[in-house]
């Protein structure tokens, strides 16, 4: 029997061996906690998973480093192909046949790969398609092995529209859909308006509404995704995402800071910035303010950790706005962030 | 009020009563003459050849005309209404109603009299009843059609189709339908669905020969008419699970195909059922039709399919792993968004025994898509079948080059060769590059190398020449190996700008110490974000890492 002391414990000593980038260390805590009698699906949600969240907040607060980052992600996946192939992990498929994949773009793996094995630990037979998965691959995919459902994973809102597209071919091929990740909301609320057959929190929930039974959907109801957001018809996010390069050239100009730059702290600036129009852009897809004044609450923290002040980034939303004469909807978010970060300053 | 008793007679005569006097009365506008063509009295009415009836407010029949007494030969004057439908109505106070008289259909219509009974017109409608009848089952059956197409033709999962057609054609065309489709070796496979609306699958080792129409069906001959199939005949394996009862009709009909039949549909109905109808049948076959074209063109799409899967599977890149103690990491992105194979190639092949080196190549052939995609295959087994010659690089480049040259393809390729051992906690390597960008060396410090190797490409001129360099590896340094649409990647938050080989060195220097996986990953999700949703070159990247910690345990795998 575990209790919640054994899990800080084993959390505490993965955390250290994976911020190490000690790959063999981290291995052996995760195979010490199954052999000490740890559920596997425990040690992979309720070890690695918080790890991983941890690695996340930590390069956030800029406590980490983007490369050290990047190997405790990858450590992190080590981690899990180890336990797949430890003995207390193998299993029989008794349940149905489920895919896994993560929309085109999305670099985060993890969460859909921690996914595909809690679902092949409960005893489904899974294909994991991981990342970096076409879109027109995943629905070949779908006609050729007909699973039961697709659980489709997105961890960044900016991939929301072609998370859009995805979910309404997946489920003109008659397979039901259910989302998860972060990109969805909270509250799953990107999800359903997106037409989603269901939204999952976390793994487990996901895999309870799969054993559950997820309907099949008659596909004589599918429909086009325009339909179910009658608001882009204004043009406003189709503008908007061809425009970037302007805008973002345009704010430079703007930037009285950008001339004391260095070609580091300028390539830096101009992601931002990109990121920044992304962001917008999504928002006015799903035509929710809160998705954009949030991002930009998470920017001015970031900035915030690594010293930067927050004046930077009032200047470029209001350098947007001023583009934005003719998308009233743009307007109203960039305002809407600017009196956020007045605010809020950190 | 005295009741006259009138006998009704079948001819055109008037019958003179109160209420015809009262009905007779036309008073005509325009002058005498017009008045004399108008009838007078009765006639009119009592000679129509819509049955009128007369009805007192208590419900009794007054008066009839002679229609009417045709209709009703039984009727009784005096005595309630003959036809209940009418009577009810009439009690009701309704003025419009419908109903049956013998096997015909008719309305009725009511006028109120000035004393207080009712004239009701009847108007025989029974063949406009049976055009409406007519016109809802064709929309039912028009929908219907239109649901199944909807859902055929969504997928193309040959299995999926077949239990889409069962489940459609159970829940509106029978109380139990099945597919049966071509024999594989000795047995068929069967998808059903009975009442209960889940399809069933399976493989039965039976003959179809067993029931007249199901062979004939499956090899594309007419239908066989409905009740020249003996329903005794049916066995329990051509029925569906739920499926209770005796079969009392059965409609067998081929699934049409391209030029071959996808396979028979049986549909069977409950001897307690009514039989299959000859339109019933009809219906079936237009049914038929679309279920087989949409299993047809599953069928097609997944022979192409697996073809296709088959023949890919030794153009992927493959998937990299550590070898004899040295990691090794690799990423490929084609450069058409939709395709898996383009003209970028990496392999890893492991030396003959431990201590042996392994050899690593990385190349590009210059060309997109499937067709620069096979000539990636070629090569990669060409230096495959090298491996055991790989301790001479120049030997190896120049025998590739001869194979290319004698392939007669105008296609060129540059490539570098990695000969890759363990030494110790340290790694040593042997590079060489045949035209392709110089490998690249991330020390543990940050510091970024070019290996100073160079060399001509494989496949345009008969004597190429290369030189090769050694360098080695300190635990956690990397060695990356990349292809030019990593530096010529074409983007960056400003637009047109170059990734260029700087960017890719400053990239580097944060990558000290990192895993080969993490490396590989870093950099193409870089230049991924730099190329944003622009055009590209193919991408393909190899990264060989001496591993951090040196392993105490020898050959324990995790």
């Amino acid at each position: 029997m575990t209790n919640t002391a054994d899990l800080t414990g084993q959390r505490d000593r993965l955390w250290a061996a994976v911020s190490g980038g000690e790959e063999h260390a981290a291995t052996e805590v995760v195979v010490a906690a199954v052999e000490a009698g740890t559920d596997v699906e425990a040690v992979l949600l309720d070890v690695v998973a918080p790890v991983q969240a941890k690695v996340g907040a930590e390069w956030a607060a800029n406590r980490i480093t983007v490369a050290q980052e990047h190997t405790a992600t990858a450590i992190n996946d080590r981690v899990i192909a180890a336990l797949a192939l430890h003995p207390a992990s193998r299993r029989t498929p008794s349940l149905g046949h489920v895919a896994v994949a993560c929309v085109d773009g999305e670099w985060h793996a993890l969460p859909a790969r921690l996914l595909a094995e809690v679902l092949r630990l409960r005893g489904w037979r899974v294909d994991f398609l991981g990342a970096q998965v076409p879109t027109p691959h995943l629905i070949a995919h779908l006609h050729q092995r007909g699973p039961d459902a697709l659980a489709l994973s997105s961890s960044i809102p900016t991939r929301l529209p072609t998370a859009h597209a995805t979910i309404s071919a997946c489920q003109s091929t008659g397979i039901p859909v259910v989302a998860g990740g972060a990109a969805f909301g909270v509250d799953g609320r990107y999800a359903r308006l997106l037409g989603a057959d269901a939204w999952a929190p976390d793994a487990r929930a996901a895999a309870d509404l799969l054993a559950d039974g997820l309907a099949r959907i008659d596909p004589a109801a599918a429909n086009q995704p325009v339909d179910d957001l009658p608001h882009l018809a204004d043009q406003e996010y189709t503008l908007v995402t061809r425009s970037t390069s302007q805008l973002v050239k345009q704010v430079v100009a703007d930037l009285p800071e950008w001339a004391g730059y260095d070609d580091r702290q300028r390539q830096h600036a101009a992601e931002d910035i990109v990121r920044t129009v992304e962001f917008l852009a999504t928002a006015l897809y799903v035509d929710d303010d809160t998705l954009f004044t949030e991002h930009v609450r998470w920017s001015a923290a970031i900035l915030a950790a690594r010293g930067v002040g927050t004046s930077v980034i009032e200047t470029g939303l209001r350098s947007l706005c001023a583009q934005m004469t003719d998308f009233p909807r743009a307007k109203r978010m960039l305002v809407s962030a600017v009196h956020r970060l007045q605010e809020d300053p950190t | 009020m005295p009741r006259p008793s009138v006998l009704l007679s079948k001819d055109n005569g008037c019958q003179v009563g109160r209420v015809a006097d009262v009905v007779g009365q036309v008073k005509s506008a325009e002058g005498p003459a017009r008045s004399q063509v108008v009838p007078a009295g009765a006639e009119l009415w009592l000679g129509s050849p819509y049955a009128v009836l007369v009805v007192s407010p208590q419900g009794e029949l007054v008066a009839a005309n002679s229609a009417a007494a045709g209709l009703l030969p039984d009727a009784v004057l005096g005595a309630p209404v003959p036809l209940p439908w009418l009577l009810h109505a009439h009690r009701q106070g309704e003025v419009h109603c419908f109903g049956p008289i013998e096997d015909r259909q008719f309305t009725a219509d009511a006028t109120v009299l000035a004393s207080g009974g009712t004239a009701w017109w009847l108007v025989d409608d029974t063949e406009r009843a049976a055009v409406a009848a007519d016109l809802a089952v064709e929309r039912e059956r028009t929908a219907f059609l239109a649901e199944a197409s909807n859902v055929l033709l969504s997928s193309l999962n040959v299995e999926r189709c077949m239990r889409a057609t069962v489940e459609l054609a159970a829940r509106h065309l029978a109380d139990a339908a099945v597919v049966v489709g071509p024999a594989v070796g000795r047995r068929i496979p069967v998808t059903s669905c009975g009442p209960d609306g889940t399809a069933d699958h399976r493989m039965v080792a039976a003959d179809p020969a067993v029931v007249a129409g199901l062979a004939e069906a499956l090899q594309g001959f007419p239908p066989v008419p409905s009740r020249w199939i003996d329903p005794a005949t049916v066995p329990d394996w051509l029925t569906a699970p739920g499926f209770a009862g005796p079969v009392g009709s059965v409609v067998i009909t081929p699934l049409p195909g391209h030029g071959v039949p996808a396979g028979a549909l049986v549909l069977l109905r409950r001897r307690d059922q009514r039989d299959f109808s000859e339109t019933d049948e009809i219906f079936a076959r237009l049914f038929a039709a679309r279920a087989g074209a949409a299993l047809s063109a599953a069928r097609l799409y997944s022979e192409q399919a697996d073809i296709t899967a088959t023949l890919m599977s030794a153009l992927l890149p493959p998937r990299l792993h550590q070898v004899d103690g040295v990691e090794f990491a690799g990423g490929y992105r084609a450069s058409a968004h939709n395709e898996l194979v383009g003209g970028d190639f990496y392999d890893v092949h492991p030396g003959a025994g431990e201590g042996e080196e392994s050899l690593v190549v990385l190349g590009d052939v210059c060309g997109k898509g499937l067709a620069a995609a096979v000539l990636t295959g070629k090569i990669r087994n060409t230096l495959h079948a090298l491996t055991s010659l790989a301790a001479d690089h120049q030997h190896v480049l120049r025998l590739l080059n001869e194979t290319l040259l004698e392939t007669g393809s105008t296609r060129f390729a540059t490539a570098v060769l990695a000969s890759v051992a363990r030494v110790g906690d340290r790694v040593r390597l042997r590079l060489t590059s045949a035209g392709h960008p110089r490998p690249l060396v991330v020390r543990a410090d940050g510091r970024v190398e070019e290996i100073a190797t160079s060399g001509t490409l494989i496949g345009a001129l008969p004597d190429i020449e290369s030189s090769t360099v050694e360098a080695h590896l300190a635990p956690g340094e990397t060695c990356l190996l990349y292809t030019d649409g990593v530096t010529e990647a074409r983007g960056g938050p400003l637009g047109e700008e170059l990734f260029g080989e700087e960017r890719l060195h400053a990239v580097l220097a944060e990558c000290a110490g990192m895993p080969a996986e993490a490396v590989v990953e870093r950099v193409q999700m870089l230049t991924s974000q730099w190329i944003g949703q622009r055009g590209h070159d193919d991408v393909a990247v190899v990264a060989i890492t001496a591993p951090r910690r040196a392993r105490r345990e020898a050959g324990v795998q995790p």
